[in-house]
């Protein structure tokens, strides 16, 4: 048994550095889903998560890897609570988040659209530069890829393909 | 996690099962949200928008997972399958919720897995069986098109829920839009037969353009998408008029009691079992 000193700051410390389950080399923190952490009056840990997207599988994940952690810990009490409102965008990716994904292999996204987008049919996009080689000539290979969160590339410099993770 | 065998690992023991995504025996999606119906919301419509949005979506994501296996490309069906999945990430949490304030108390799973076709709620188009890629990308501009500028409207909804649901699905919504408009560009611009699919996909698909015509007031941006893709495709614009309400009363084409069959089929011969 741990015998933790149960302060709120250690409890929020040890939630950040869970990492995220789909993109490992970042954590919570990094990938700006943990809300906040906070102590009650009879001791119970309260963490609040917000969802990436709506299907994504790996928010299960998220939240019972926090809980196993902060019990790990010591915690006994621990309650995991689900936040919708602000939803999140990846401007919450924090920039040591976006820094560790390019350090991957995986282009970081761009700002956030804000309001309505409309339906554009041409011309291309910008390109995303390639996480590798820095090149600007690449294209996209798909829209969806291994997790909702990341688009498919590639570079025609290096040759590479890489992922992206794309605005929403 | 001791095992080199993949299938051996995931059957391994876990403490804590709420992190198993598939299958029933999910763990709320709502769980810690405010479940309060906010004063001046009547509960008896807000569960019936959410139920209605949530089979539109489920019975959208069945059609779509269908394609797993079949796509023309493994992006395509990349693509497709993680379309399905917002979809049904966004019904789980409608049905969440429609529990939550219609007084039943009934989970996501009573919902989608316990309801005859005469209880759902989506509109017929998303029923439609099979067809060729064409029709899945015509089919899908259509919904996504239309379930966009719906949800752009209730990201303002009274109901901080439903607010907040819509407010995320946009986001989704508006990549799903985009990759089937330009999908549908790309084909209708394309070879001769990828034409001629995309013409007879638009015509079969004609005839269910007016339940969304009235089933709420999103119709005027899908009529201006619809306009701008066929135009930009060089495709005819489809040729519809208002239509009552089908789907959104519960009477169906044949295709939804199939499909709900093969969607309800294990949950109903084990009803109480988890995996």
């Amino acid at each position: 048994m741990v015998t933790a000193r149960l302060d709120a700051r250690r409890a929020r410390h040890i939630a950040e550095q869970v990492p995220d389950p789909e993109l490992p080399m970042l954590t919570l923190a990094d990938l700006g889903v943990l809300r906040d952490v906070e102590l009650t009056g009879d001791g119970t840990v309260v963490a609040r998560l917000t969802p990436t997207y709506s299907g994504c599988p790996a928010m299960a994940e998220m939240r019972a890897d926090v809980a196993a952690r902060l019990h790990e810990a010591g915690y006994a009490s621990v309650e995991i609570r689900t936040v919708l409102d602000p939803p999140w965008t990846t401007d919450w990716i924090t920039e040591s988040g976006r820094r560790k994904l390019a350090e991957h292999g995986i282009a970081p996204p761009g700002a956030a659209p804000r309001g309505p987008v409309p339906l554009v049919l041409s011309p291309a996009r910008p390109a995303v530069p390639c996480p590798r080689c820095g090149s600007r000539d690449t294209e996209e290979t798909s829209r969806f890829a291994a997790t909702s969160c990341k688009a498919l590339w590639r570079c025609r410099d290096c040759r590479e393909p890489f992922e992206y993770v794309k605005e929403i | 996690m001791s095992d080199d065998h993949v299938y051996l690992t995931l059957a391994e023991g876990h403490e804590d099962d709420t992190r198993w995504a598939y299958g029933t025996g999910f763990e709320d999606p709502l769980h810690g949200v405010d479940t309060t119906v906010p004063d001046g919301v009547d509960a008896g419509e807000l569960a019936a928008e959410c139920v209605a949005l949530a089979d539109d979506a489920l019975v959208s994501a069945q059609r779509l997972a269908e394609w797993v296996t079949r796509a023309p490309e493994l992006e395509e069906e990349v693509a497709l399958a993680n379309i399905g999945l917002d979809l049904l990430g966004q019904a789980r949490l409608l049905y969440s919720r429609a529990g939550q304030v219609d007084g039943t108390g009934r989970d996501e799973d009573a919902y989608a897995y316990f309801r005859d076709a005469g209880d759902f709620r989506n509109v017929t188009l998303a029923e439609l069986p099979g067809g060729d890629f064409a029709f899945a990308i015509v089919r899908l501009l259509v919904l996504s098109s239309w379930r966009l500028a719906h949800f752009r409207r209730l990201v303002t909804h009274p109901d901080p829920v439903l607010a907040a649901v819509a407010a995320k699905g946009v986001k989704e919504l508006t990549y799903h839009r985009q990759y089937a408009a330009e999908w549908a560009v790309r084909l209708g611009d394309g070879t001769d037969e990828s034409h001629r699919r995309m013409r007879a996909a638009l015509e079969r698909v004609a005839p269910y353009l007016g339940e969304l015509h009235t089933a709420h007031d999103a119709r005027d941006e899908l009529a201006d998408v619809l306009r701008q893709v066929t135009e930009a495709a060089g495709l005819p614009l489809p040729v519809y008029r208002p239509l009552p309400d089908s789907g959104r009363a519960g009477e169906h084409t044949e295709h939804l009691a199939p499909l709900l069959t093969e969607l309800q089929g294990v949950a109903r011969a084990h009803p109480e079992a988890t995996w």
